[in-house]
């Protein structure tokens, strides 16, 4: 935790200093983000090439019901898909709507004492809300990089800011987003079992979009920056004729980007790589169809197979001395040659 | 590799999506910032600019409170400088050209105040 705290604290700081150089500035604002997208793109393919080339040698689907079976057995269809469309219903429900989470199963041992088992929401609620959050504030910011703006994200500002509190408008994804993150942080510290298994790349990720989300909102809310002038500055490096504008920019936004561009980098090769690695899990991918379909493991050899009647023919005159059945006697092949 | 059938579509869909920005602005001209009509008698803002350039909404809301709310009709600048406070009489006294001042930006970064929900949108210099 306090590794990865000071870590943070440690890359705001220099991203801080590098805003506040103007010698630096172009290396903070303009080199380090356009080297971290290419990181990000790249070492997301790598990742993913790298998980399409590793076999699967079993078909290891994690199951929660009842496999199809007999005709009046009632299979659990998303559960335990035995179909493709089975399999496809059951990764769409969990990417979209994070299904294994919703079911977390504890097991608490209350006064009495008294053992209870039960499904613990909150997880589920603030993942689901910090991810939906999450893409809300990524599509919002898709202003600063598209000339004009799409109709869309204007529509989608007005609904996110549609309790008009303060100028400029809060919009309530911001806020949640910020809110769900200090859940999942406060989650792993409160929590004594998950503490314990909690490490310093467990909380780096957390941190960082801490840093991240809270920056931007202190960008928008408190320490404001001017907008047009980051604009002048992303459409830029979005056009690909980068220069850092004439006026000057708050050294918070230096901060914010490079937290943005920690997080690209750190991107591919960390936990949230599971933004790509869910499509690639056999453990969800795979219909639980075992009993009705094998599955090859692709790094077996190729079978060489001997028969039974390749063995009968090489010892057929043997077999016939020691009196032992056969399928075609000595005189029989005789007859067929 | 295995599955090259579903990873190559996923793949292009994962490049095409995140790489939006670069494509949705190729053979676009080159973005400037909006220029916008400053007030051809006046220099002085109530606030220096750069300031004014970042939190001019903030002044706006704590301008409404202070007139509407607190009766507070006079504003001292960090500047010492006192301004009465008031939209009509003293914002839009010079910024009067609400198409080719205040839209220039807000259109550019899709902001929509909602300033113009009470107020009576200003129609320009006539």
């Amino acid at each position: 935790m306090f590794i990865s705290l000071v870590a943070v604290i440690v890359l705001g700081a220099i991203a801080w200093m590098g805003g506040a150089t103007p010698g630096l500035q172009y290396l903070f604002g303009i080199v380090l983000p356009m080297i971290a997208v290419v990181v990000f793109l790249a070492g997301f393919i790598w990742r993913i090439m790298d998980w399409a080339k590793s076999p699967v040698p079993f078909s290891i689907p994690t199951t929660g019901g009842q496999q199809r079976s007999l005709d009046w057995i009632k299979p659990a269809r998303l559960d335990s898909p035995y179909t493709k469309t089975g399999t496809v219903g059951r990764m769409l429900l969990e990417v979209l709507l994070f299904r294994s989470l919703f079911r977390n199963t504890k097991a608490e041992l209350r006064n009495g004492p008294r053992l209870v088992y039960w499904s613990s929401k909150w997880l589920w609620l603030f993942a689901l809300l910090f991810h939906y959050c999450f893409l809300v504030v990524f599509i919002r910011h898709f202003r600063f990089f598209l000339d004009p703006v799409p109709v869309a994200i204007g529509m989608m500002e007005t609904v996110d800011g549609i309790m008009q509190i303060g100028v400029p408008r809060l919009f309530m994804s911001g806020v949640i987003l910020f809110g769900a993150l200090l859940f999942l942080l406060m989650r792993r510290l409160c929590d004594q079992k998950l503490r314990y298994i909690s490490l310093p790349n467990d909380y780096f990720p957390l941190l960082l979009l801490i840093g991240l989300v809270g920056s931007g909102l202190c960008l928008r809310y408190i320490g404001k920056a001017d907008i047009a002038t980051i604009k002048e500055m992303t459409m830029g490096i979005a056009t690909l004729s980068p220069h850092i504008p004439a006026l000057p920019i708050s050294p918070l936004f230096y901060v914010h980007l490079g937290f943005l561009s920690t997080l690209l980098i750190v991107f591919p090769f960390s936990k949230l790589m599971h933004m790509g690695g869910i499509f690639l899990s056999p453990t969800r991918n795979l219909p639980n169809n075992t009993r009705a379909v094998h599955h090859t493991n692709p790094w077996n050899p190729p079978k060489t197979y001997r028969t039974y009647a390749e063995y009968e023919n090489d010892f057929r005159d043997l077999m016939d001395e020691a009196g032992l059945p056969l399928e075609i006697t000595p005189e029989q092949a005789a007859a067929k040659e | 590799m295995y599955n090259a059938k579903y990873i190559w579509p996923g793949i292009v869909i994962f490049i095409v999506l995140f790489s939006m920005p670069f494509w949705m602005n190729t053979g676009q001209e080159q973005y400037t910032r909006p220029q916008l009509a400053l007030p051809a008698g006046e220099k002085e803002c109530v606030e220096p600019a750069e300031w004014m350039r970042a939190n001019h909404m903030q002044l706006l809301n704590t301008w409404r409170d202070m007139a509407l709310r607190e009766e507070q009709r006079v504003y001292v600048s960090s500047s010492g400088k006192q301004w009465e406070v008031s939209l009509q009489n003293t914002c839009m006294k010079c910024h009067s050209n609400y198409v080719e001042f205040c839209d220039k930006c807000h259109v550019s970064n899709s902001v929509s105040p909602y300033c113009w929900d009470c107020h009576v949108l200003p129609k320009g210099n006539q």
